[in-house]
């Protein structure tokens, strides 16, 4: 361990601790070391507690990874073996944000992935190189205006229609000499809603993946406020993978972050597990949520169900497209689909890029319910 | 530096633990710990925690502490300047315009001037504390500005120049983590996050908090809330919601109900939701049952 020449013995061990985390991807600040000690020696310390205490309170680890944290402590202070971080249990699904991994975690990920999945990566980036233009381009363009508007807190200047601005106004007429020269207004800005893509990776889906991985990449470019997950049996934010703007590289980072690339489906555990992280279902308040899936669920669709249910109650619109519907033929027939039509706003053909990407560049216009429309065609 | 009053009423953690207890607010070790170090470090406190855990709570107990005004500032999606540090009262600078006439008059001073909770909180730091709640609910924006605030303690006003605070204020933030908040907004706070309590520690504050409600209600009700909130629900039940439900079973008690009926029919104020209700429906009997039991 490097120490620096004129520390005490005695700091060069907290000093020590917050290195230990620094390694293992906490983010801590010079600040919050200084106050650490400084709460160190204001505690006494009494006792091991009071350290840990302090370390809690200065330090800040997010209360995700608090067991992290104090396994690192224990190793740290009371000597105990390395810490082992235990994987989740299988039961419970498993919520994965690209900014809580650990570098380590990534990279043993990376080692052990099968050959089957790599296959699957390279696929993706091989079929990036046969088709470039795909109108994606002018979708990233156009996105930001499309996008339906809510009316911002924020107010802006403007010549008609808004509410007088007294405190301009009053400046004016000081400078005016008291005289009142004609009102200045204001009026509340207009900002675009968040757009929430959730993107189902299972095998059945297989064929649309990648062109999905695109669109999304163009929706998070583009959009001011996007955020993307995969689904398949687990749940992965790719959001900020994909906001490199280079798109192969983008796609490469995305496609490393999630490991459950063509397998099955547990589409309504993943959904309500992404409803269950408070911070994920805030975003959906408000926002235009697009779910891209065949909405295939194997065995019982309750759960299915509950999370759309749930989830169309958060949202400003939600919208299911799936790439049978592309089919003249289709129709919502499956006991799953049946269940959810009545919560989604709309159930749209989401075969090809064109066809999506139309569609989401048309929400902000207002169109029947999902229900009434295919209640009509059957 | 933190100012003196202040740091003689927190000499440790456990004379923190006392007084809290003492304005009816049962504080484990780990939270007096953290409101001893931002005392003494002088840094605002971060509380976190799932929403009716007593995060409200706990600063109103430290405000009461400290025998001080506390000065609530509530945050939602918009909110901005106007509304967090001042604002002029320009119809009173119009009128005082009009009657001064030919006068020379100011109209920066300081009676045109509202001050918000941050600009009332810095004007007397003794006296006062700043409670930011729900702080995860503003934009990124309003953050940046709290921000601002938070470190040099000090505001601009561009028609009057920069208002210091004589002393550190204390500040508690609070926030439900319905988003993360940012890094160097956490860096700058003493953190600590508020859990559920276990059923002895929450027996304890029903008893403290609601009216009239027995020991054994009181343990009963902790116990079976614990119970309900192992199940995955949309809205788990907070400590509040436990204290009012020991109220209005004990209410309906004296009404005529007998034990286990009362607490069923007080459900409503416990679980508000309705597919929590009917997924609870079928075992609640036996829940309470146990509880009781």
């Amino acid at each position: 361990m490097r120490r620096p020449e004129n520390l005490p013995r005695a700091a060069a061990l907290f000093l020590g601790f917050a290195r230990l985390l620094r390694d293992h991807a906490f983010a801590i600040a010079p600040e919050q070391i200084t106050s650490f000690m400084q709460a160190v020696t204001l505690l006494g310390p009494r006792s091991m507690n009071d350290i840990r205490e302090a370390a809690l309170a200065t330090l800040a680890p997010s209360p995700d990874r608090r067991d992290e944290f104090e396994a690192h402590f224990r190793a740290h202070f009371y000597g105990d073996a390395k810490p082992s971080i235990e994987g989740e249990k299988d039961d419970e699904t498993r919520v994965k944000d690209d900014r809580g991994t650990r570098e380590e975690e990534k990279q043993t990920i990376r080692q052990e992935k099968s050959g089957e999945l790599s296959s699957a990566l390279e696929q993706l980036s091989s079929r990036d190189f046969q088709r470039e233009p795909d109108g994606l381009g002018q979708f990233r363009r156009k996105l930001a205006s499309a996008l339906p508007a809510r009316r911002s807190f924020r107010t802006m200047r403007t010549r008609s229609r808004g509410t007088l601005d007294l405190r301009r106004s009053l400046s004016e007429i000081v400078s005016a000499d008291g005289d009142i020269p004609s009102p200045l207004l204001r009026r509340r800005q207009a900002v675009s809603r968040k757009l929430l893509l959730l993107i189902d990776i299972s095998g059945s889906m297989k064929l649309h993946t990648a062109d999905y991985l695109k669109l999304a990449h163009a929706a998070v470019q583009g959009a001011d406020r996007a955020e993307v997950f995969t689904f398949g049996t687990r749940l992965t934010r790719i959001t900020s993978a994909l906001r490199i703007r280079d798109r192969e590289q983008a796609l490469a980072r995305a496609g490393a972050l999630v490991d459950d690339w063509d397998g099955g489906t547990r589409m309504g555990p993943t959904l309500l597990a992404f409803l269950s992280v408070p911070r994920f279902s805030a975003f959906a308040r408000g926002a235009c949520v697009v779910i891209l899936s065949d909405g295939l669920e194997r065995g019982s669709h309750a759960e299915l169900e509950i999370a759309m249910r749930r989830l169309s109650a958060r949202a400003f619109r939600l919208s299911l497209a799936s790439p049978l519907a592309g089919d003249p033929r289709f129709r919502p027939e499956t006991a799953a689909l049946r269940a959810i039509l009545p919560a989604l706003d709309d159930l749209v053909d989401g075969s090809s890029a064109k066809s999506l990407t139309d569609f989401i560049l048309s929400l902000a216009r207002p169109a029947p319910a999902a229900a009434s429309i295919w209640k009509r065609i059957s | 530096m933190a100012n003196p009053d202040a740091v003689a009423v927190a000499a440790s953690p456990e004379a923190i633990a006392a007084r809290l207890a003492a304005s009816r607010y049962l504080a484990d070790d780990s939270l007096a710990t953290a409101i001893f170090l931002a005392i003494r470090l002088g840094k605002p406190l971060l509380l976190e925690g799932a929403p009716g855990v007593g995060k409200t709570e706990a600063a109103k107990a430290v405000a009461e502490l400290l025998g001080r005004e506390l000065v609530r500032l509530q945050c939602y999606e918009g909110i901005d300047a106007g509304h967090a540090l001042y604002e002029w009262n320009y119809q009173r600078q119009l009128l005082a315009i009009r009657h001064a006439g030919e006068h020379e008059i100011d109209i920066y001073d300081d009676r045109f001037l509202t001050a918000r909770p941050l600009l009332q909180v810095l004007r007397a730091p003794e006296q006062r504390l700043l409670l930011v709640d729900e702080i995860d609910r503003s934009d990124h924006e309003f953050e940046a500005l709290l921000l601002e605030f938070l470190s040099d303690f000090q505001i601009s006003i561009p028609e009057r120049g920069t208002i210091r605070a004589a002393t550190q204020p204390i500040v508690i933030l609070t926030s439900n983590r319905t988003r993360e908040l940012a890094e160097a907004l956490r860096r700058r706070c003493v953190y600590h996050w508020i859990g559920y309590p276990d059923a002895q520690r929450e027996a304890e504050i029903i008893m403290l908090r609601a009216g009239h409600v027995a020991e054994a209600t009181a343990k009963a009700v902790a116990n079976a809330v614990q119970e309900i909130r192992a199940r995955p629900l949309a809205k788990p039940p907070g400590i509040a919601e436990a204290v009012e439900w020991a109220n209005a079973a004990t209410i309906l008690e004296k009404g005529g109900s007998p034990w286990p009926q009362a607490f069923r029919r007080a459900i409503g104020v416990l679980i508000k939701d309705e597919e929590d209700l009917s997924a609870i429906a079928p075992e609640l009997g036996r829940i309470v049952e146990e509880a009781l039991g």
